[in-house]
């Protein structure tokens, strides 16, 4: 199945996702606001999604966008789903309950950016030690030890 | 040890207790250099090639080092691969319960000095010498398994330099200048 | 589906109830109720994060009831270098030394999932000639890493002999590989746009070599390893996956195709020049450590009829350009974002970039595909014994620097 297929079928099934879904440079993307996340996710994994592939972040200044790669096996198709929070409310509804796979990944988002997942069951630091102060991954991060590479460019 | 230590000097003050004392210094040194066994603190890349060193190819029980799990059973660490801070307490812990005399070769860049990982990152001690003391360093990311065993000789060597009697070590050449040395040359000469 | 067994099982009742399955526990549990009220006590014990088994530094807490595991628990995070916040600093292409380094088995494939998210970002055309050379140098990497993980299964059971005979073949690759780069590990080879070298005089002989001896040398180990009683009382019936639990919970690659899942990037979904090669996905069916072992052992020899379809299509192209032709110095993609994945040996690798439209992309996301596997293990120890702990470890595949980045 290709994009403009997938499209056409998604917006038979679900149509209030329809205005949802835009095609940017080749791939499917469903952008939605937070509160509707684990609504849009849920259909999506009703329409076939099976495959959660990744979860993450990008830091960009006022708001943090949460980026989810799902895939389906049998309509053979990937899709982006993402959503903005903002910075200084950084809350968005786990998935956990649909893809188990975003047990670990919803846990290093959490690790690196500082993003609650409502509903984890286990929402703690996973790549750094429990004792870390801070999220790395932000472009806010400050680190005294950390020696930054000249630009020689 | 202390001993031994007393022994050591009287018997160099002894006739012909230098001979004895060199005789018995081969003995230690021939048995502790010939027999490093290595505990593999191998981390990341520069494991692989550890393992490759100590396989058919390469071979490294032919030097008499074979790869030991247990800290206790061993003379040298060869910390191999990168450390990050939350792995620092580790490494320190498993060098604490290897028994003297040991050693430590410090493998490849990221070991040496951080290596690639030197900047932009918030999780890497820059070099294993910041946690322990390190004998020998071998540059190369990874570096070869002919590098690592050139430097399990030349700890060899280093090894050969100490002695049953603390006044008779010797100071090993090293290649990489000391803080302490003094600096080359004068300014506007060659070095 | 995979190939029968090397030789058939010398007594059926006894691999029906392997140590470590579930009649085995009841039997502990049962003679220690008959002895001795009121024991009981959960032993939790700490396994890491330096063991001397050789998949990295991975810390496990166990808890045990005498000799079982109740509950295991992988504390990940001690190689954690911060890659993708490196990579924000770093121009596109010098951030193909860091992916090298992520998955250090398979640095191969690593810059390649890397690369195909910068030309998919910038938008680049690869010529012909470098999409199979890159399918070659990926294929033979894909050999070695599976040698070094067969390699340990056999070391976890306790047969080092195997991992001896494994790494002599992981060594004849790595040599191709000096000859192709100069690099034994870390290769910095696929880069964007193309790959960095041409095939050397006399690299293509060599390599024809290698692939004449090496399924042999795959029905040796096979018959060293997987043939061996002791082995297969190990390795069977131990850290059993259900194909829905495998799909749900995101592991790919041979430890979902061990279970029979049917899912193989290089088929499914048809990247590079793979659609004009022919070749078959071997599959498990009872998703133990036996049938995922085995689905990477038939995993090279099938990797072997790949890199030999490849050489001869390659023969047929005029030697030319490696590299995309004008392809700016400094890469400066079009702001956006993107993500592209391959089929790695330890599953769906991927990679998603962003970019500002300056010359370093503002965030890099490596999709790991042994983090995602790595979750099962609570799963997939519970019940089993302390030993088979860490076979099951052992047949997930874990390389630490692409677990933690």
């Amino acid at each position: 199945m290709n994009i403009t297929e997938l499209r056409e079928h998604l917006c038979a099934q679900y149509p209030d996702l329809c205005p949802l879904f835009s095609i940017e440079f080749g791939d499917g993307v469903l952008t939605v606001p937070s509160a509707r996340m684990v609504e849009a996710t849920s259909n999506l994994k009703d329409l076939g999604f099976d495959l959660l592939g990744m979860v993450t972040a990008v830091d960009f200044g006022e708001e943090f966008e949460l980026v989810y790669r799902v895939r389906s096996r049998e309509m053979h198709v990937g899709l982006f789903v993402k959503t903005r929070v903002p910075r200084d409310e950084p809350r968005i509804g786990s998935v956990v309950h649909l893809w188990p796979s975003a047990n670990w990944q919803e846990r290093e988002v959490f690790d690196l950016f500082g993003i609650v997942f409502e509903g984890h069951p286990d929402l703690r630091r996973i790549l750094l030690s429990d004792d870390w102060v801070g999220h790395p991954l932000r472009k806010d991060y400050e680190d005294p030890g950390l020696i930054r590479r000249p630009d020689y460019l | 040890m202390a001993g031994v230590d007393d022994v050591a000097r009287a018997l160099e003050r002894a006739p012909g207790g230098g001979v004895i004392l060199t005789s018995i210094d081969a003995i230690q040194d021939w048995a502790r250099g010939y027999s490093l066994w290595m505990m593999p603190m191998g981390t990341a890349c520069c494991a692989m090639e550890l393992i490759a060193a100590s396989f058919s190819r390469f071979d490294f029980d032919r030097h008499g080092s074979i790869p030991r799990p247990d800290p206790r059973h061993t003379d040298v660490m060869v910390v191999a691969g990168t450390i990050t801070h939350k792995m620092a307490p580790a490494v320190v812990r498993l060098w604490d319960q290897m028994p003297d005399p040991k050693w430590c070769i410090a493998m490849g860049n990221c070991a040496v000095s951080g290596g690639i990982f030197y900047y932009d990152t918030y999780s890497v001690v820059r070099g294993v010498d910041q946690l322990l003391p390190v004998d020998v360093y071998i540059a190369g990311c990874p570096p070869r398994p002919e590098s690592l065993q050139d430097g399990m000789l030349r700890l060899r060597d280093k090894v050969r330099a100490e002695s049953v009697s603390p006044s008779r070590h010797r100071e090993v050449e090293g290649i990489l200048p000391l803080p302490s040395d003094p600096p080359k040359g004068e300014p506007g000469e060659p070095g | 589906m995979l190939p029968p067994d090397t030789e058939p099982d010398a007594g059926a009742a006894a691999s029906d109830a392997p140590p470590g399955a579930i009649g085995a526990r009841e039997s502990v549990v049962k003679g220690a109720a008959t002895t001795v009220e009121g024991r009981g006590e959960h032993v939790v014990v700490n396994i890491g994060p330096s063991h001397p088994s050789t998949h990295g530094v991975c810390r496990v807490v166990v808890e045990l009831d005498g000799e079982i595991v109740t509950s295991a628990e992988p504390v990940i995070g001690h190689l954690h270098r911060g890659i993708e916040k490196m990579a924000e600093n770093r121009t596109y292409l010098q951030v193909v030394p860091l992916t090298d380094r992520m998955d250090y088995v398979g640095s191969m494939y690593a810059n390649w999932a890397y690369c195909r998210a910068v030309e998919r970002l910038a938008g680049i055309r690869v010529p012909e000639r470098a999409e199979y050379i890159r399918v070659i140098v990926c294929e033979l990497q894909r050999i070695a890493s599976h040698m070094m993980s067969i390699g340990s299964t056999g070391a976890d059971t306790g047969a080092f002999t195997a991992f001896m005979y494994a790494f002599n073949q992981r060594e004849l690759v790595v040599d191709l590989f000096e000859a192709l780069c100069g690099a034994r590990l870390t290769y910095n080879y696929v880069r964007p746009g193309g790959v960095a070298f041409d095939l050397p005089d006399g690299w293509v002989d060599r390599c024809r070599a290698f692939l004449e001896q090496h399924p042999d040398a795959m029905l040796e180990i096979d018959r060293l390893l997987f043939g061996n009683v002791i082995a297969r009382a190990r390795l069977k019936g131990v850290g059993v996956l259900d194909p829905a639990v495998a799909v749900a919970w995101g592991a790919t690659g041979p430890v979902a195709r061990g279970s029979g899942v049917d899912w193989d990037l290089r088929r499914d979904d048809a990247y590079s020049v793979y659609p004009r090669l022919d070749f078959e996905v071997p599959l498990g069916e009872r998703g133990d450590c036996y049938d995922r072992g085995r689905v990477r052992l038939w995993e090279c020899v099938e990797s072997c009829r790949i890199i030999g379809q490849a050489l001869e299509q390659l023969a047929e192209l005029e030697p030319g350009v490696i590299k995309a032709q004008d392809l700016p110095r400094l890469l400066a993609p079009r702001p956006g974002d993107a993500y592209d994945h391959i089929e790695s040996a330890r599953g769906s690798l991927g990679v998603y970039l962003v970019s500002d439209g300056s010359v370093r992309p503002y965030r890099m996301k490596v999709r790991s595909p042994a983090f995602s596997n790595l979750a099962l293990l609570p799963m997939l120890a519970e019940g089993h014994t302390l030993s088979d702990l860490v076979v099951v470890l052992g047949s997930l595949d874990p390389v630490f620097g692409e677990v933690d980045r």
